[in-house]
């Protein structure tokens, strides 16, 4: 009776988004009368920091600070149409949708600014802190805020725009049904090393290493933190969870937190992230965002791991101690395979 | 039904309410005296949202009745910051990326003070511990643990 460590490694290509109905975002910009800018959504930020990233690519496009933009989610009775916070598809499609609405307002902006500038609006330039200048000459400018005042107050025009995010629908080719589901894929590679008990059965993380291919990553931090989180949810669903652990049969199921088991904090482990970024072409800013893929590959990872420990192929989830129990005892013993 | 006078200490200030039998702590922070801070995540013990401080000592309030506060002092994480400073608890958290969604905060939080106040510079085994009644379903726990030992003097020295 021993415990035996073993290592698997998964691969992943994750399409951005899906193609039902050309997965539509739509994305309102508009200015208050303080100069500070308002996006409206319909999209919700699930904590991942939609509403961060967004606030950039805004503040961004327009060229004002990003502490002049207000992200308002999740209205759907009120606010533009968007397909939702799933499929991964936040950041690339809303992002998207918010940097064309960003685009048309910036436009009405400069042509505002030009107007009380007496200039052409093509050699204007904002500074990213809140003023647009004329290109070359700094101290001919004027401040976002003034701006605003004189298009509601004076000229009588909205400083807004409107941005929508629609992929071309693909059709599906009758002969090889062929088609193509997404506009862009992210990419990652994961290995775990477990730990097997084959007294127990029980399974204990030890380490993971990944590298993950997002696009541009907006926010650094906010990719970081969700690669980890979002592995902790792998680990969870490769070892943990589920409602109906002898299903069909609901007998036995989980009632509460007490039964619904998942990984506590003590049951993480150290996680080395590589982030790797290859801008994608229609992304915003080059962004694909991490989404779901950031807890697929840590499923497999554990599966191939157990195998390399103790030599049994685990095929459903979760890799329950009593799976993985059963299992070593139907072949007759661990056999730890080779370590790569 | 007759209801219970009930005054208790709450984040520095008195109060006096009454209260249903069987009424329980969560329900009249909420409730009856409007501080959302405590959360309530599943009350029946079991996730940790809804952790305050009597007198000093973590307690989940959804499994503890209204009226076994009389005359104690109740914590929560509305009175945790300092006027417009923020407790280096919470600082640590921000600077750690320890929430997402947010929801779990309020209790992990309540527990880490707990700790921090009994133990200014616990080990990383022991800040686990003191988290371990506590469900987080976005962080994976590591920023909060990582949060907890740095709001902690000293804490990454023994860690």
């Amino acid at each position: 009776m021993a415990k035996h460590r073993g290592r698997g490694i998964a691969s992943i290509n994750y399409p951005i988004g899906m193609n039902l109905g050309g997965d539509p975002s739509q994305a309102l910009v508009h200015s208050n009368p303080s100069g500070k800018f308002t996006v409206s959504l319909s999209s919700i930020d699930l904590g991942q920091g939609m509403k961060s990233v967004t606030r950039q690519i805004c503040a961004e496009t327009l060229g004002v600070p990003v502490e002049d933009v207000y992200v308002d989610t999740a209205d759907s009775d009120t606010g533009p149409h968007c397909m939702g916070s799933f499929a991964s598809r936040g950041t690339h499609r809303v992002g998207n949708a918010v940097m064309a609405a960003a685009k048309e307002a910036r436009g009405v902006m400069m042509e505002a600014a030009a107007e009380e500038l007496e200039v052409n609006a093509a050699d204007l330039d904002t500074d990213g802190r809140g003023n647009i200048h004329v290109k070359g000459a700094p101290h001919r400018s004027i401040s976002t805020k003034d701006v605003a005042i004189a298009a509601q107050f004076k000229q009588g025009k909205t400083i807004s725009g409107r941005g929508i995010f629609l992929v071309p629908l693909s059709e599906v080719d009758p002969e090889t049904g062929e088609m193509s589901p997404a506009t862009c894929y992210a990419h990652a590679c994961l290995v775990a090393e477990v730990e097997v008990d084959d007294e127990t059965g029980e399974v204990a993380m030890v380490r993971m290493d990944s590298a993950y291919e997002l696009g541009r990553a907006l926010n650094p931090r906010l990719v970081e933190q969700q690669l980890v989180g979002g592995a902790w949810m792998g680990i969870s669903h490769a070892l943990f969870e589920t409602p109906e652990p002898y299903y069909p049969d609901p007998a036995h199921g989980p009632r509460d937190f007490v039964e619904y088991l998942m990984p506590g904090p003590g049951d993480v482990c150290p996680h080395d992230i590589a982030v790797l970024e290859r801008p994608a072409a229609d992304g915003p800013f080059g962004a694909k965002g991490p989404g779901e893929m950031c807890a697929n590959p840590v499923l497999p990872a554990v599966a191939n791991a157990i195998f390399n420990a103790v030599g049994v192929r685990m095929d459903e989830l979760p890799i329950t101690p009593e799976k993985v129990l059963r299992a070593i005892k139907a072949q007759g013993g661990a056999r730890p395979q080779a370590r790569r | 039904m007759t209801k219970t006078p009930l005054q208790f200490r709450h984040n520095g200030r008195d109060v006096a309410l009454f209260v249903d039998g069987g009424v329980n702590l969560l329900v009249a922070l909420r409730e009856l005296i409007g501080d959302m801070t405590p959360k309530f995540g599943c009350g029946q013990g079991g996730c940790g949202a809804c952790g305050v401080l009597i007198d000093g000592e973590l307690h989940l309030s959804c499994l503890t009745l209204a009226e076994t506060v009389n005359g104690r002092t109740v914590e929560t994480l509305d009175g945790l910051k300092d006027g417009p400073n923020l407790h280096p608890l919470q600082r640590a958290f921000m600077e750690q990326f320890a929430a997402q969604c947010g929801y779990c905060t309020p209790g992990m939080l309540m527990a880490a003070k707990a700790l921090l106040d009994r133990n200014p510079s616990p080990t990383r085994a022991e800040v686990i511990e003191a988290i371990s009644g506590n469900i987080c379903r976005c962080t994976g726990y590591e920023p909060i643990i990582n949060a907890v030992l740095a709001a902690a003097t000293g804490g990454r020295a023994r860690a």
